[in-house]
């Protein structure tokens, strides 16, 4: 009974998004859909939040290794849920100076803010400079031109590489006007535009393609894997 | 040789290789000259386009982790913005993004257009989860998704969103992206669906392969990478300060091309002699055997 009525609600609310371009009065009907599917969105935080919960307890309790990540990943979560919720350091709100709480959880100067300014901010930027250095060893160590297919890529990437700074200013900026189209910036340009695009294209039609056949057997209910289980 | 460098001394000629020209930049507060791209220069004559008090939305999707290559973006389109008196709505898609939006309000319109109001000049709606629901919705129906700006008021009271109902109605959207949600959804439920609306996009390298997939057409300019936002920031600075000295919050972009340039020519190196390496053994190899 239960998933007769889960899958009654994805055909409904899959048909209601289908129509909703061709007939006016259902557009008011999809928003509506579209404001489910917030709030479920927003439950899915709690939701995700309650998942990093369990599998990191479990994981510490079953001292197995790398516990002491579990260890750091719990109270990192339970520090920044405490002082977002209990709005821990927050200057009161101009507007109500005497009320208490009346500011936003991440105003300057709030405890939250400055979680975000002086942890999370260099934390993230820092694994994203950190993969120069993986990129750099890997170039080293697999990049070889070892077929026909590989030299082209690797001819590719030099002409990206280079086109993109000021070294193919540099190195072909001499060539006359009539020859401009081989700087190495406009070849930049050109691959990205002609090879890369003619590439993406056909993949993103594939997957529209993909996406419409897949939401067709979801309607009919076909598909039945997101109810889980071997339904 | 390929198996046996160790690889602290590819990571010290690449820490190198990127801190030498920020000490030279540093030092010598030079940059390299910047020539636009055409989805550059298209960003730039889009927003030249629009006449002034044109409401503008622009989308922070992005967080920490790509700021170093979308904040520039965000902080020269901002101070285009600004300069042709257009009237930016931000909003974020990404729950870090109103804090990035918070900084480019905080360094560009308090820091050098104090003049100008929250609620009448711009206004921050902050963060609405739900991803690409969000801009379904906001297709029909923009307050149902943002009721309130991020101090709490009304949007009804907010002079700068009269006669906002629906996306379509803003002139001209921007999305600074980092990945999902961000330029390709924004192309796909925004400007798809709204033929007469502009929209322009500031992505990350990453992301730039398959965004360009939407450029010219359903995206009128892109700005792609560091490189992009160097030369979005060049167009700018030459608009606006002329022959003058440009403070360095509006050189931050073309202060990060040295860097990457010796970064790029580290990697080429490195590719080179591994694979001169390679052959050489392959060779050593065929003639034993």
């Amino acid at each position: 009974m239960s998933r007769s009525i889960a899958l009654l609600i994805c055909l409904l609310g899959g048909l209601t998004m289908l129509v909703s371009p061709f007939l006016p009065m259902a557009t008011e009907w999809s928003n509506e859909v579209t404001d489910w599917f917030n709030i479920l969105a927003a439950m899915a935080f709690v939701l995700g939040g309650g998942s990093l919960l369990k599998v990191q307890l479990m994981r510490l309790s079953a001292r197995g290794p790398g516990w002491g990540y579990s260890a750091v990943t719990l109270l990192a979560f339970i520090v920044t849920l405490w002082v977002g919720l209990g709005k821990v350091g927050v200057v009161a709100d101009p507007s109500a100076p005497t009320v208490a709480w009346s500011g936003k959880p991440d105003d300057e100067g709030s405890a939250f803010w400055w979680i975000y300014l002086y942890v999370m901010t260099p934390i993230t930027s820092t694994l994203f400079a950190v993969l120069a250095f993986y990129v750099a060893s890997a170039a080293f160590r697999a990049f070889r031109a070892k077929n026909l297919e590989a030299t082209l890529l690797l001819g590719t990437a030099f002409v990206i590489l280079l086109g993109r700074t000021f070294a193919g200013v540099v190195l072909t900026g001499w060539l006359p006007d009539w020859a401009s189209g081989l700087r190495l910036e406009n070849l930049a340009v050109t691959i990205m535009d002609v090879f890369n695009t003619a590439g993406n294209r056909a993949i993103i039609i594939g997957i529209a393609l993909g996406v419409a056949a897949t939401g067709i057997r979801l309607l009919i209910g076909l598909d039945r894997s997101y109810l889980g289980g071997d339904a | 040789m390929s198996g046996t460098l160790d690889r602290r001394w590819i990571y010290l000629g690449m820490m190198l290789a990127v801190a030498l020209p920020i000490l030279w930049n540093g030092v010598t507060g030079k940059t390299f000259p910047e020539s636009p791209t055409p989805p550059s220069q298209a960003c730039f004559d889009a927003i030249e386009a629009l006449p002034e008090g044109s409401r503008v939305l622009m989308s922070f999707d992005y967080d920490p982790a790509s700021e170093g290559e979308l904040s520039p973006m965000a902080t020269s389109l901002m101070r285009h913005l600004m300069h042709k008196r257009l009237k930016p709505v931000v909003i974020a898609l990404w729950p870090l993004g109103p804090t990035k939006a918070e900084e480019t309000i905080a360094n560009v319109i308090k820091g050098d257009f104090p003049d100008r109001v929250s609620g009448k000049d711009f206004v921050n709606l902050g963060f609405q989860t739900g991803g690409e629901g969000v801009l379904k919705v906001i297709g029909t129906d923009f307050r149902k998704q943002f009721p309130l700006d991020r101090s709490g008021t009304p949007v009804d009271r907010l002079p700068i969103m009269e006669g906002i109902t629906k996306v379509g109605d803003f002139p001209l959207v921007i999305t600074i992206s980092a990945g999902y949600p961000g330029g390709k959804e924004w192309v796909q439920y925004v400007s798809s669906a709204n033929p007469g609306l502009v929209l322009l996009a500031g992505v990350t390298g990453v992301q730039a392969s398959q965004i360009y997939s939407y450029y010219p057409g359903q995206l009128r300019g892109m700005l792609a990478a560091i490189k992009g936002a160097a030369e979005y920031e060049a167009l700018v600075s030459a608009a606006i300060d002329g022959d003058r000295v440009t403070p360095p919050l509006y050189t931050e972009a073309r202060r990060r091309m040295a860097p990457q340039l010796f970064g790029h020519l580290l990697l080429i190196a490195l590719i080179i002699i591994g694979n001169a390496v390679y052959f050489s053994q392959r060779g050593r190899k065929a003639v034993a055997q």
